[in-house]
């Protein structure tokens, strides 16, 4: 081997080495690179543990509005019928494996201790926003339901159609495990930058999950279950995204 | 080439191991890292990206001049046309060819789970590499420049500027510099402000994030140190070259080095 098959062969495999992988994705190579995510997770989780806090920023740090992706207006029919009625119509469905289900309006939400702090929202494209949110605790609010012992996860179920699929409308869900879902810092936000939470945002509820990438924060909340696994939901990743190909776990 | 010298075992195989692991690694780390860069083709500095305002410094797009559509990278508020390189590539709208990611499409989801695949490796052999160049005594006698070598930095690199290299066991101070600059700057740089891009690691160290300057700024910081893998990376193969490539790859992957012959007092009383 001279330097000239020396440098063509590096070459070579420079120009191809965008595609070697381009196939591996739906297979068992997709399938182990990905399984480092539940590494990730578990590393974090130990680590990390259950309660400590993301970085908490102040109002100077305030430099512009929510920066809106996603949903940022749904068209689904149910969605706009309470829009047009100024969410007066709406409830929160808690359910699932819980003790008590609960319907809670917006104004019984309000009527809760309301919690309110500025943070950092890191979109999985990688930029960040920094906002303030106001709403109240998702733990209070599974705390009266009563979550029973072999609930996992909180799942959300919104009212937006990223897609529209020949079954019909894709509806947006994602889910987290219990220790983010009774968070200090994970909310359900009604709030945000001192105003009601516009329709861009998420409008009338969506959640603030502090240790997790932007995709994890539920817009639109229209239920939430509580549930042992991700059966029958979706393709069973236990969201929206993941079911796409995004890992789950997103705290990084 | 003058007489040949003897052949040295010089590189122990925990040194040969991670090495070879580390360049496939950060092969498909840097590719599947260009894929998540074009998913927000700027470098900002600061905790937040601005959209309301502008704190970018870096922006790769498309627009659209005279009606033609062109590729265009923004350098500190200079535009310059890069159509068919960055920015545009035929009727594609990216930041970085489909050449150089991974994979070839745009798939932010498959790229972040490669990056963090090979991110794990990097990290677990990094682990291995420094408890074996500890133990084996790799770090202390091949790694570290002393006194002496740092007498010879301008010797060593008038000799490298005239492409004039020494095989020796030691390493000489310019390689001491460069590898040490790798593994003990630019890997721990760009392993913490990766992580410093993830909210669950910010919670657990949050005076990281500010040691950094937020969390932009440390994805910022992270795609410099790629730069600078880069260019240590061609700086790397042109020595090889230059200084021998048969012996140099002999050496990182069998741990057999030939090194020049000893200049002997015989010799130079013959001259």
């Amino acid at each position: 081997m001279n330097r000239r098959t020396l440098l063509t062969g590096a070459s070579v495999a420079a120009l191809s080495g965008c595609k070697v992988l381009d196939d591996a994705r739906g297979g068992t190579l997709g399938a182990v690179m990905a399984s480092a995510n539940s590494l990730t997770y578990r590393v974090h989780r130990a680590l990390g543990g259950g309660h400590t806090l993301a970085p908490e920023y102040t109002q100077a740090d305030i430099r512009q509005g929510m920066h809106p992706n996603g949903s940022t207006n749904p068209q689904t029919a149910d969605y706009l019928a309470l829009q047009g009625n100024a969410w007066a119509d709406y409830r929160l469905e808690v359910g699932g494996m819980v003790g008590q289900t609960l319907s809670l309006s917006l104004a019984d939400l309000r009527a809760m201790q309301a919690q309110t702090q500025i943070t950092r929202h890191d979109c999985v494209e990688g930029w960040s926003c920094i906002a303030k949110w106001t709403g109240v605790r998702l733990g209070h609010v599974l705390a009266m339901a009563a979550p029973q012992a072999g609930a996992r996860f909180a799942v959300f179920h919104c009212f937006d159609a990223i897609e529209r699929g020949l079954a019909g409308e894709v509806l947006y869900h994602e889910s987290i495990d219990m220790v983010d879902a009774t968070h200090p810092q994970t909310i359900l936000a009604w709030g945000v930058n001192d105003e009601d939470l516009p329709v861009r945002n998420g409008a009338p509820l969506r959640v603030r999950v502090e240790r997790q990438l932007g995709y994890k924060m539920a817009k639109y909340i229209r239920r939430i279950d509580l549930v042992a696994d991700f059966t029958g939901l979706g393709r069973e990743r236990g969201g929206y995204w993941p079911d796409k190909g995004y890992d789950w776990f997103a705290g990084i | 080439m003058a007489a040949s010298g003897s052949l040295i075992y010089r590189q122990s195989g925990w040194t040969r191991m991670t090495h070879w692991v580390w360049a496939v690694s950060l092969f498909f780390l840097l590719l599947s890292g260009l894929q998540i860069f074009n998913a927000f083709p700027k470098l900002v500095w600061g905790k937040e990206a601005g959209f309301e305002y502008d704190n970018a410094f870096l922006e790769i797009g498309a627009q659209d001049v005279d009606g033609a559509r062109q590729g265009y990278l923004d350098l500190f508020g200079t535009r310059y046309d890069t159509t068919g390189w960055l920015g545009l590539q035929g009727d594609t709208v990216q930041a970085f060819p489909a050449a150089v990611t991974i994979p070839s499409t745009r798939n932010l989801a498959f790229g972040r789970i490669v990056h963090f695949f090979f991110a794990w490796i990097l990290v677990g052999t990094l682990a291995i590499w420094a408890v074996a160049s500890v133990v084996n005594g790799h770090l202390r006698r091949d790694l570290v420049p002393n006194g002496a070598d740092l007498r010879k930095l301008p010797g060593d690199i008038a000799d490298h500027a005239r492409l004039r290299f020494h095989h020796t066991r030691q390493y000489n101070v310019l390689q001491k510099l460069a590898y040490g600059g790798v593994l003990f700057v630019a890997f721990p740089l760009i392993i913490l402000t990766g992580l410093c891009m993830s909210p669950s690691f910010n919670a657990m160290a949050p005076w990281l994030l500010d040691v950094f300057g937020g969390r932009q700024s440390a994805r910022t910081i992270h795609f410099l140190t790629m730069a600078a893998l880069v260019a240590f990376f061609v700086v790397h193969m042109l020595m090889i070259l230059a200084a021998g490539p048969l012996n140099e790859l002999r050496s990182i992957i069998t741990g057999w080095y030939r090194i020049d012959p000893e200049p002997t007092p015989a010799k130079e009383d013959a001259q």
